[in-house]
């Protein structure tokens, strides 16, 4: 080894051809400029304040998590898709267990698949109050972000409390929860729906009919139907182009087809439309955590994980005190369990849209292939190409509306 | 879930494809079979285009690596038809020694970064493609790093061996 790099090649110029009385500027945006949030290089060729063209380059922060999880066992993992989209890893781990679970053919308890949602939806508006908090503070609204932020850390305190983890959370087993809720989290959570509609109101009061805010983003970055779909556009960017497709309805998981929601859709696909979507979806969301709350009373108490013994990992007491429980903690830990030698595709609609898992298992410790399909990944290639005839300012905040996560774009 | 049943997709695809058409199976419902690459384009074109069929959206293209196979690389399509909510998967395997495939960028416009991913990891030449460069890897890498032939680590380093856990 050691031949991985061989010569420094100068960069490669950026169209050279399309300006040939050398009027153009080129500008490097990123890779860390504050307006970007995150590790973005464009090499824009700029007329003035309008973008002519545009080079996107990625990669600043590929830590090759497929390369790494051909060598790791399943609960190994789950903290690799942690980083993923970090500002919605509950979402990321549990899509990884259901994978996992489909793998396996375990049939999760109801209560498991409500306390899942649960969390998985209030992910959710962790990761849409980021992504509509930065979208003011880039249109030069700083107050709506601040109003914000004091809510996310509440979703914070609640994953805290059910994991012990804030923001790379590594939440839950394969086959449920490691521990179940405990009383605090219930009033955390019943505190916190009570608390948060009145701030969302707030919010919406605040930039909703705001002129400034309209004039500062409707039209920008419009995209129709059709060439969303034909760049495989998914999530909220999608739907706000009026395309109805969310996976939680498609193909619903963790019993998603059990409550009753709407998916919100956008006419235009521009930037307003993609946020005042967002909001809705926050809305919604809550809708799905009060059904879920109150199904949750229904069912048996204490059940937080379906029984299998050579998926799920023992509590650590009985590890020490208990052969069974022994045996099987070293099973799982050392992947001594027979898997079936077959391949799974299991999506879930993460904070930015299809997050889907690739699992080909050969029956292996590990898996044999695993491949991440990453919203960000497959919707960013699009907005070098539609930065084209924009403003600088609106490219930024197209981006911010994009909800661009550069550990989910890099991988 | 879908509206076409996979029984009824494998008639109509076997009618038209015939013998190119292999390996049919359906690992947890999801349609999946193998065709060769002279039929690929044809073959994802039809699926998109068909007014039964719609498989109107690209959810993913990727690769495998099977070193010990003949054709040793494979290249994987997911398919969606939103019309239909049904999935599909289609695979192409190929020799490592002459990894070309038509690309799918003419049919969808997501397909370039997907195909410059596939070849950033896997070396598959996508012919057609009209900006066939590496993606998350530095320009100037000169393998294809998850080909099963490049451990993870530098094999000669020492301070991590681990002789108990098989790593």
């Amino acid at each position: 080894m050691g031949n991985f790099i061989t010569e420094i090649t100068p960069n490669r110029p950026v169209y050279t051809d399309n300006d040939p009385q050398g009027e153009l500027t080129t500008l490097n945006l990123g890779p860390t400029h504050p307006a970007t949030h995150g590790v973005f290089q464009n090499v824009l060729q700029m007329d003035g304040e309008r973008i002519v063209s545009g080079v996107s380059t990625i990669g600043y922060i590929h830590r090759a998590f497929e390369k790494i999880a051909e060598h790791r066992p399943f609960y190994q993992i789950t903290t690799l898709t942690d980083r993923l989209n970090y500002c919605s890893s509950p979402i990321n781990n549990m899509g990884w267990h259901m994978t996992v679970e489909k793998l396996l053919d375990i049939k999760t308890p109801k209560r498991v698949d409500y306390m899942r949602v649960i969390v998985m939806e209030l992910s959710r508006i962790a990761d849409h109050l980021i992504c509509n908090g930065i979208l003011g503070v880039d249109t030069g609204a700083f107050s709506g972000f601040l109003y914000l932020m004091e809510e996310r850390e509440h979703i914070y305190e609640i994953f805290e409390e059910v994991c012990g983890a804030r923001l790379t959370t590594n939440i839950g087993r394969i086959g449920g929860f490691e521990r179940d809720f405990n009383e605090i989290t219930f009033q955390k959570i019943k505190k916190f729906i009570k608390n948060f509609p009145p701030i969302l109101k707030e919010f919406e009061a605040l930039f909703n009919r705001n002129r400034i805010f309209i004039e500062r983003t409707s039209g920008v970055g419009a995209v129709s139907p059709e060439v969303a779909m034909s760049y495989s556009w998914s999530g909220p960017i999608l739907r706000a182009t009026g395309v109805d497709y969310d996976v939680r309805v498609n193909e619903p998981y963790a019993s998603y087809q059990d409550f009753d929601f709407e998916i919100p859709v956008g006419t235009t696909g521009d930037v307003y439309d993609r946020f005042i979507l967002r909001n809705e979806e926050m809305w919604q969301s809550l809708r799905i955590i009060e059904q879920a709350l109150e199904k949750i009373e229904k069912e048996p108490k204490g059940v937080f994980h379906a029984d299998v013994p050579e998926f799920y990992l023992p509590p650590k007491e009985q590890v020490y005190n208990n052969m069974e429980a022994l045996i099987y903690h070293f099973k799982i830990v050392m992947g001594e369990v027979e898997t079936p030698k077959t391949e799974v595709y299991h999506a879930v609609e993460g904070g930015n849209g299809e997050l889907g898992f690739y699992l080909v298992n050969d029956g292996g410790r590990t898996p044999y292939r695993l491949h991440f399909r990453r919203p960000s990944f497959i919707n960013y290639q699009m907005y070098a190409p539609m930065s084209g005839g924009m403003l600088l300012s609106d490219a930024i905040i197209n981006m911010s509306s994009l909800n661009i996560i550069a550990g989910e774009l890099d991988a | 879930m879908g509206k076409i049943s996979n029984q009824h997709l494998i008639e109509k695809l076997t009618a038209k494809y015939g013998e190119q058409i292999s390996a049919i199976s359906e690992p947890y419902g999801l349609l999946t079979f193998e065709a060769t690459r002279t039929v690929i384009s044809d073959l994802l074109a039809f699926l998109k285009n068909d007014e039964e069929l719609k498989f109107n959206y690209l959810t993913d293209i990727t690769a495998i690596h099977y070193p010990e196979k003949e054709n040793a690389l494979g290249v994987i399509y997911h398919l969606h038809s939103f019309y239909n909510n049904v999935r599909i998967r289609i695979k192409v395997f190929l020799p490592v020694s002459d990894p070309t495939i038509p690309t799918a960028t003419l049919l969808w416009d997501g397909a370039n970064w997907m195909e410059r991913e596939t070849f950033d990891f896997f070396g598959i030449q996508f012919t057609g493609h009209p900006d066939l460069r590496r993606i998350l890897n530095v320009d100037d890498m000169t393998v294809f790093p998850m080909r099963r032939e490049y451990p993870l680590e530098d094999p000669n380093r020492v301070d991590k061996k681990d002789y108990f856990f098989g790593r």
